[in-house]
């Protein structure tokens, strides 16, 4: 399954990272090299294999649901680019 | 006595409980050999003011009779930990002027044995990488040079700083994170001790995410004690890491009686790879020898789907890596680049901010995990990674601890290995299965290379045993009597 310019356009996207268009076609043929090699998996037998949720056997603990932290605005926002009155500042979302 | 700088972890600890010297002195040795060492690049921030106000701070507590296990003791920190008020950059563009306003766990663990910071030490981009080449902050630069060959080495990777600053003799030991290979590979490298512990082990919380369920945090040090030493320090449950695990910490040290006899080692026939270079085959039976003649017993076993191990870490670790990754949008921390809407400001942003390589991988972890495409990739890895698992689970059962090369080859030169990921990925080899597996690994320098270059070979315990790993360690450690340096040592010459 051959990845090409207009695919990696695609994933890019979704990604929400900016590819130059000059550099499309070497991107796809890096990721197609990396797709090629890894699916060599493919030769493998996995039915009935349970895939992998946890490397050590452990029920998730258990905690109250309560706040145990919290009450710094000026903390959270302190590393912002940008930020008013406790609010993270972005571009306008609504017209 | 050498030079304080000098001394291996546990000598100064017991040097600073003897009153030989203090915690400032020490520490001052130490900045001088942070300073004097600048040409490796090897640190993103240096912390001189900090770590001379903590070395005080901990002659006093020593005063007062409150010494730590770590009192007194300068290290340097992988610029992957988070560290209140310090600059913490993951080696990324995309962090820019971040100074997070928490603690990680294991750094705060630290300091509360009275461990000294000196500093933040260089990596790869989110310890994406082999060769500390992926660094915004630039390559790092290996103490080591090939014998009668004046080019730069790279230290391996991710924890390339850490493992250089060690190696170079400025700090006495540094914290790492391995993901796939990125303490014990640069470890290897440097010839000095790298530690993976069992996941769950180190907590991850306040550590900048790369792939989570391969993430662990250990010890980069000189000697096999002094990784002991750290990790007692680093280790411990956490309720604020999910998955950080319940049990005691051991008392490592003690572990070390250098009994080993009657020890089943297992020597994998796979991890005999074709193109693996003569010497590291021969160190490979070298250390084989050295664990008999100390009363182990040798047994050949078999992990049947260790070529499998690589293919199956770069779906894993990018698919966690792209999801990890997504919170670098330019509105909370780090850098922003502007852009007319919220999605340009985002494209923008990440396409600055992002490596190539980075970039790379959070593109392949996007598509593995794509409609149509994810039962394909990332579920079918997710399967194989069982199958790997099942394979260290089953050899367990019959043996102790599995020794291995950690490297398919000594460190190579700046910018070999570059034009091709694969060719760079393929360093990992021997380190990935235990990091899929979530085992306890240790890289320990054994032998040097044809041209001069440190060689590790590399021992995998069960799940939390941690002591076996260490004790076998010290056993080769004291069978290979390493002692050959770097070209480079701080403060020399």
């Amino acid at each position: 399954m051959a990845v090409d310019r207009v695919t990696v356009a695609k994933i890019a996207k979704l990604a929400r990272i900016r590819v130059p268009e000059e550099n499309l076609d070497g991107l796809a043929g890096e990721l197609n090299n990396i797709l090629g090699w890894i699916e060599q998996l493919s030769e493998l037998d996995t039915n009935g294999v349970e895939p992998m949720t946890s490397v050590v056997a452990m029920i998730p603990p258990q905690r109250e649901d309560t706040v145990t932290d919290g009450g710094r605005p000026e903390d959270v926002v302190r590393n912002a680019p940008e930020s008013v009155g406790g609010y993270f500042v972005v571009p306008k979302v609504i017209e | 006595m050498p030079p304080l700088n000098e001394q291996t972890l546990s000598a100064a600890r017991d040097g600073l409980a003897e009153g030989d010297f203090n915690a400032v002195e020490l520490t001052q040795a130490h900045i001088a050999a942070v300073e004097a060492a600048r040409p490796l690049n090897a640190f993103v921030t240096e912390t001189p003011e900090r770590a001379l106000a903590m070395a005080a701070e901990s002659d006093k507590r020593r005063s007062a009779g409150q010494a730590g296990m770590l009192e007194g003791i300068p290290l340097a920190i992988k610029d992957l930990f988070c560290t209140e008020g310090v600059l913490t950059t993951a080696g990324s563009h995309i962090l820019d002027g971040f100074q997070p306003p928490y603690e990680s766990t294991v750094t705060a663990n630290l300091w509360n044995q009275g461990a000294v910071m000196l500093g933040k030490a260089n990596m790869d981009e989110f310890a994406m990488g082999s060769s500390n080449m992926t660094s915004f902050y630039g390559a790092v630069e290996n103490p080591w040079r090939r014998r009668g060959d004046n080019r730069p080495l790279v230290p391996g990777g991710s924890s390339g700083g850490s493992a250089a600053v060690v190696a170079a003799r400025c700090a006495l030991a540094a914290t790492g994170t391995d993901t796939g290979g990125s303490i014990r590979q640069p470890a290897s490298f440097c010839g000095i001790v790298g530690l993976k512990p069992t996941y769950g082990r180190c907590s991850r919380w306040g550590t900048v995410a790369f792939a989570s369920s391969l993430d662990q945090a250990g010890p980069l040090t000189r000697t096999v004690r002094d990784a002991a030493l750290m990790l007692r320090a680093m280790a411990g449950h956490d309720a604020k890491d999910s998955t950080s695990v319940d049990r005691p910490v051991p008392d490592y040290e003690a572990a070390l009686t250098g009994d080993i006899r009657g020890l089943k080692v297992g020597i994998p026939t796979e991890y005999r790879v074709d193109g693996m270079a003569t010497e590291i085959d021969t160190l490979w039976q070298q250390g084989v020898d050295w664990l008999r003649q100390a009363g182990a017993e040798p047994v050949e076993i078999s992990l049947p789907h260790t070529r499998y191990a690589l293919p199956t870490y770069y779906i894993v670790a990018p698919a966690e890596a792209s999801s990890n990754l997504a919170r670098y949008d330019g509105v909370r921390f780090g850098l922003r680049v502007p852009g007319n809407t919220l999605d340009e400001m985002y494209e923008a942003t990440r396409g600055e901010g992002f490596g190539a390589e980075v970039q790379r991988r959070v593109l392949i972890g996007t598509y593995v995990l794509s409609a149509g495409y994810y039962d394909a990739y990332y579920n079918k890895a997710r399967q194989v990674r069982t199958l790997i698992a099942n394979d260290f689970a089953k050899v367990f059962e019959t043996i102790d601890v599995v020794l291995t090369p950690t490297t398919p080859s000594a460190a190579f030169a700046v910018g070999e290995k570059m034009d091709d990921p694969i060719a760079m990925y393929l360093n990992d080899v021997f380190t990935v299965p235990a990091s899929l597996a979530g085992l306890p690994a240790i890289s320990v320098p054994a032998g040097l290379s044809g041209d001069g270059l440190p060689l590790g070979l590399q021992l995998v315990g069960r799940a939390f045993d941690e002591e076996t790993v260490l004790r076998t360690a010290g056993v080769l450690e004291e069978a290979a009597q390493f002692t050959a340096e770097p070209g480079f040592i701080a403060g020399r010459g």
